[in-house]
C-alpha cells in the first residue's frame, strides 16, 4: 500500500494518477496536505503537481469520457469532501482500464460513488442559491455570508451573476475565509478584513437605511404565511436543516 | 415609506393569500440579457414554512375587499375582518426589494374582487407591466386571473406574466354552486379557453419569429379545494384529467380545506385538514403526468377513493398482480416505472446500467431503488425471488408492517425500555 500526498488541487490529483500508471502502483491511497516524511511509517510518495503530466491524463480522460463527465470529476474534487479523492482516482482508473465509456455503469462502485458525491455537491450548491440572504450596505452593495459544508462558492458565480446583473454584491464564505465580489462588470475572488466590521459602532452604520425595514417585512411575511393547523416540524427541518438558520433572515 | 402601515397591510394580505397552494416558480425561462434584474429558470424554494411548504414567491393579495361571498374564503363579503389594499407601487417595491435580497423568485399575485372583475384585473396587470417595463425585472410573475375578466386584459396579462391561473375552486359544478353562489363555471372556463388558444397561437409565432414576445411561457394552472364538499377522489381526478386534456394545463393543485369559517354548508371548525388525502391526490396526479398511468387505472367505479394507508402506485400494483414480477434486466422503461419503489430517476439509471452488466439486488439498492417495496414485484440477477406465493394483500401487510416498525424505531424511544 502506497500513500500519495498531493496538494489538494485537481491538477495535483491528475499528476498522482500519472504516477500511479508510470510506477505501476496497485494499492494506493491519496491524501491531501503537507508532506511529512518522518511522521508516516508506510511507503509514502510526495506528488509534485506537474502541469504537463496532469494535461496528459486530462487528454486521456477526454478521449474516454464525455466533457460533462470530466467536469463532474473536477467538481467532485474541488468540493473538498474528506477522503473522497480515492473514489475519484478509482473512477479514473476504471475509465482507463475499461475498453469503452463507463460513465453510466451505475453497477460499479466508483461510478456510483461519484454520482452520489455530485448529488451532494449539487444539493449544497442549490441550497446556497436558495439560502443566500443579501443585506444592503450604505454604498448599495448587497452583502451575504455563507458557511456551506463543501466548497461550492466557485460553482455559484454563474447563477448570481446572471441573476443580479444590476447590483453590486458580495457572497462571503466565512468558513473558508474568501468571497466573491461582483462589481457590475465581472466577479473576482476577495478576502475581507472583518476587524472593522465587527466593531459594534460600525455594524449599524454600514447598512442602508431601509435594510432593517425590509428584513422586518420579510420576517413578518414569513410568520403570516404559516398555517398553524398544518404544522410539521420534521418536514420543515428536512428542508431547512438547523445549521443554515443563523444566516437566514427569517430564522434569526 | 410608512413602514408600520406597510407591515400591517403585508400581514393582512399575506395571511389571506396563504391558503392558495399554487406557488411553484418553475416552468418558465426568462434570461437576464439586458443587465436588468433577475432571471427565471428552474424555480428555487428560498424557504419553508413550519408546515414544510415551500416559500418561493411573494404570495399576497392585492386586496381582501371582495364583493363576492364564497363560503370557504376568509375574504368573503360577510366575514367580519380587517380589510386592506396595496397600491400598485407598494407591491412593486416589495417585490423588487425582496428579490434583490434573494428572499424570493418573484411574485404571486391574487386578489379579492373590488368593484368588478375588470377593474381588479386591470390593477394586477398594471403591477406586472410596471415590473417588466420600468424595472427591467425578469423574475417570475404569476397572476391569478379574476373570473369574468375580459379577453383584452387576459391578453395583456399574458404578455407580462409567466403563468396565469383561474381557480376552479370546487371539483364539480354542483360543489361550486353550493359554496360560491356568486361564481359560475362558465366565467372560469372562458378565460381558460381564451388563454389556451392564445398560448398555442403565440407559441407558433415564436417559432417563426425569434423576437415575438413571450406569452405566459409557464402556461396556466388551476386549484381545486378538497374536502369542503363531498366529491370522491374519482370525481376530483377525472375533473383534473379533463382540464389537463382540454385546456393544456401545466398543473392542477389540490388544496386540503382548512376550516376557518362557521357555515352550515361547510365542515365544522375543528375538522382536521385532509393532509393525507391531499398528498395521495398529488401522488396520483404525478402518476398521470409522469408515469404513464391513465386516470381510470388509479380510480374508477369499483375504486372511487384512493387508499389512505398506501400510495396509489402500490395500490395499483397489488390490484394488478398478474403484471408482476417484472425482470428489470429486460423490461422496457414504461413497465419498470410501474414498480413500487422505483422512481423516475432510478428507472432511467437501471436502463443505462444494465447495458454494462445484469443488475443484482445489491446494485439496485445502490441505484436508489427502495428494495423493501420493489422486491415483491421484480426479479433481477439473483436466485432469491422474494415474492414466493404472496397475494397482493400479504404484500401490503408486509410493507405496512415494515414501514411501521421503522416509524416506531425512529420516533418512540420509550419502546426501547423493554
Ligand atoms: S371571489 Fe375570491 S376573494 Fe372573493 S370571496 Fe370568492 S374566493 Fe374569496
Amino acid at each position: 500500500m502506497y500513500t500519495l500526498v498531493y496538494d489538494g488541487t485537481f491538477e495535483g490529483l491528475l499528476t498522482a494518477v500519472f504516477e500511479i500508471y508510470e510506477r505501476k502502483l496497485f494499492h494506493v491511497k491519496l491524501i491531501k496536505g503537507e508532506w511529512r516524511a518522518s511522521a508516516l511509517f508506510e511507503e509514502v510518495l510526495q506528488i509534485i503537481t506537474d502541469e504537463n503530466r496532469a494535461n496528459r491524463v486530462l487528454r486521456g480522460l477526454r478521449k474516454r469520457l464525455s466533457a460533462a463527465c470530466v467536469q463532474r470529476l473536477y467538481i467532485a474534487q474541488m468540493a473538498e469532501m474528506e477522503n473522497e479523492e480515492n473514489a475519484i482516482v478509482g473512477f479514473i482508473r476504471y475509465a482507463f482500464d475499461a475498453d469503452r465509456n463507463i460513465e453510466e455503469d451505475y453497477g460499479n462502485k466508483y461510478v456510483m460513488r461519484i454520482s452520489e458525491i455530485i448529488k451532494m455537491v449539487r444539493r449544497e450548491k442549490h441550497r446556497m442559491e436558495a439560502f443566500v440572504r443579501f443585506q444592503k450596505l450604505k454604498d448599495e452593495t448587497f452583502y451575504a455570508a455563507i458557511e456551506p459544508d463543501f466548497n461550492v462558492l466557485p460553482l455559484l458565480i454563474r447563477h448570481f451573476k446572471d441573476r443580479y446583473a444590476d447590483q453590486k454584491w458580495i457572497i462571503y464564505d466565512i468558513k473558508r475565509g474568501y468571497g466573491l465580489y461582483y462589481n457590475l462588470h465581472d466577479t473576482q475572488y476577495i478576502s475581507l478584513d472583518f476587524s472593522e466590521v465587527n466593531n459594534p459602532a460600525n455594524t449599524i452604520t454600514v447598512f442602508s437605511d431601509d435594510e432593517s425595514i425590509y428584513q422586518h417585512l420579510w420576517k413578518n411575511y414569513f410568520a403570516s404565511v404559516n398555517i398553524i393547523s398544518r404544522k410539521n416540524t420534521r418536514l420543515h427541518l428536512r428542508h431547512v436543516p438547523r445549521r443554515y438558520w443563523k444566516h437566514l433572515t427569517e430564522k434569526i | 415609506m410608512d413602514a408600520e402601515r406597510i407591515t400591517e397591510k403585508l400581514n393582512i394580505l399575506a395571511d389571506a393569500a396563504k391558503y392558495d397552494v399554487s406557488c411553484a416558480s418553475s416552468g418558465s425561462k426568462r434570461k437576464n440579457e439586458n443587465k436588468g434584474l433577475g432571471n427565471t429558470s428552474n424555480g428555487i424554494c428560498h424557504s419553508y414554512t413550519e408546515d414544510g411548504r415551500c416559500v418561493s414567491l411573494l404570495k399576497i393579495l392585492l386586496t381582501n375587499h371582495c364583493i363576492f361571498d364564497c363560503a370557504y374564503c376568509v375574504s368573503r363579503k360577510n366575514n367580519d375582518i380587517k380589510r386592506a389594499a396595496f397600491t400598485v407601487q407598494e407591491v412593486v417595491d416589495l417585490t423588487i426589494n425582496f428579490y434583490r435580497r434573494n428572499y424570493i423568485e418573484g411574485l404571486f399575485l391574487s386578489s379579492g374582487i373590488f368593484k368588478d372583475a375588470d377593474y381588479t384585473m386591470e390593477r394586477l396587470v398594471k403591477i406586472a407591466k410596471k415590473l417588466r417595463t420600468e424595472h427591467n425585472f425578469n423574475g417570475y410573475i404569476h397572476l391569478k386571473s379574476i373570473p369574468g375578466a375580459s379577453d383584452e386584459l387576459m391578453r395583456e396579462a399574458g404578455l407580462y406574466a409567466d403563468r396565469l391561473s383561474v381557480n376552479l375552486e370546487m371539483p364539480t359544478e354542483a360543489g361550486l354552486k353550493l359554496l360560491a353562489p356568486d361564481k359560475n363555471r362558465q366565467d372560469m372556463i372562458s378565460p381558460m379557453s381564451f388563454l389556451k388558444k392564445e398560448i398555442i397561437q403565440r407559441t407558433e409565432e415564436k417559432k417563426l419569429f425569434k423576437n415575438a414576445p413571450m406569452f405566459a411561457p409557464a402556461g396556466q394552472s388551476t386549484q381545486v379545494i378538497i374536502g369542503a364538499t363531498p366529491e370522491s377522489d374519482q370525481q376530483v381526478l377525472q375533473s383534473a384529467n379533463y382540464f389537463y386534456k382540454n385546456f393544456n394545463l401545466k398543473r392542477v393543485y389540490y388544496s386540503g380545506y382548512v376550516p376557518v369559517l362557521i357555515d352550515k354548508r361547510l365542515p365544522a371548525l375543528n375538522t382536521a385538514v385532509p393532509m393525507v388525502r391531499e398528498n395521495r391526490l398529488y401522488q396520483a396526479d404525478w402518476l398521470m403526468r409522469f408515469y404513464g398511468f391513465h386516470v381510470n387505472e388509479i380510480v374508477n367505479q369499483q375504486q372511487p377513493l384512493l387508499d389512505l394507508d398506501i400510495d396509489p402506485k402500490l395500490g395499483w400494483a397489488i390490484r394488478n398482480m398478474q403484471v408482476f414480477p417484472i425482470d428489470v434486466n429486460k423490461a422496457d422503461l414504461q413497465l419498470i416505472l410501474r414498480v413500487p419503489g422505483i422512481g423516475l430517476l432510478s428507472a432511467q439509471k437501471i436502463i443505462s446500467a444494465r447495458k454494462f452488466a445484469q443488475l443484482s439486488w445489491e446494485q439496485l439498492k445502490k441505484i436508489g431503488v427502495a428494495i423493501n417495496r420493489a422486491r415483491y414485484f421484480i426479479i433481477c440477477k439473483s436466485n432469491e425471488f422474494e415474492r414466493r406465493d404472496l397475494t397482493g394483500n400479504n404484500i401490503k401487510q408486509f410493507i405496512l408492517a415494515e414501514s411501521k416498525s421503522k416509524y416506531i424505531k425512529n420516533t418512540q424511544t420509550q419502546l426501547n425500555l423493554f
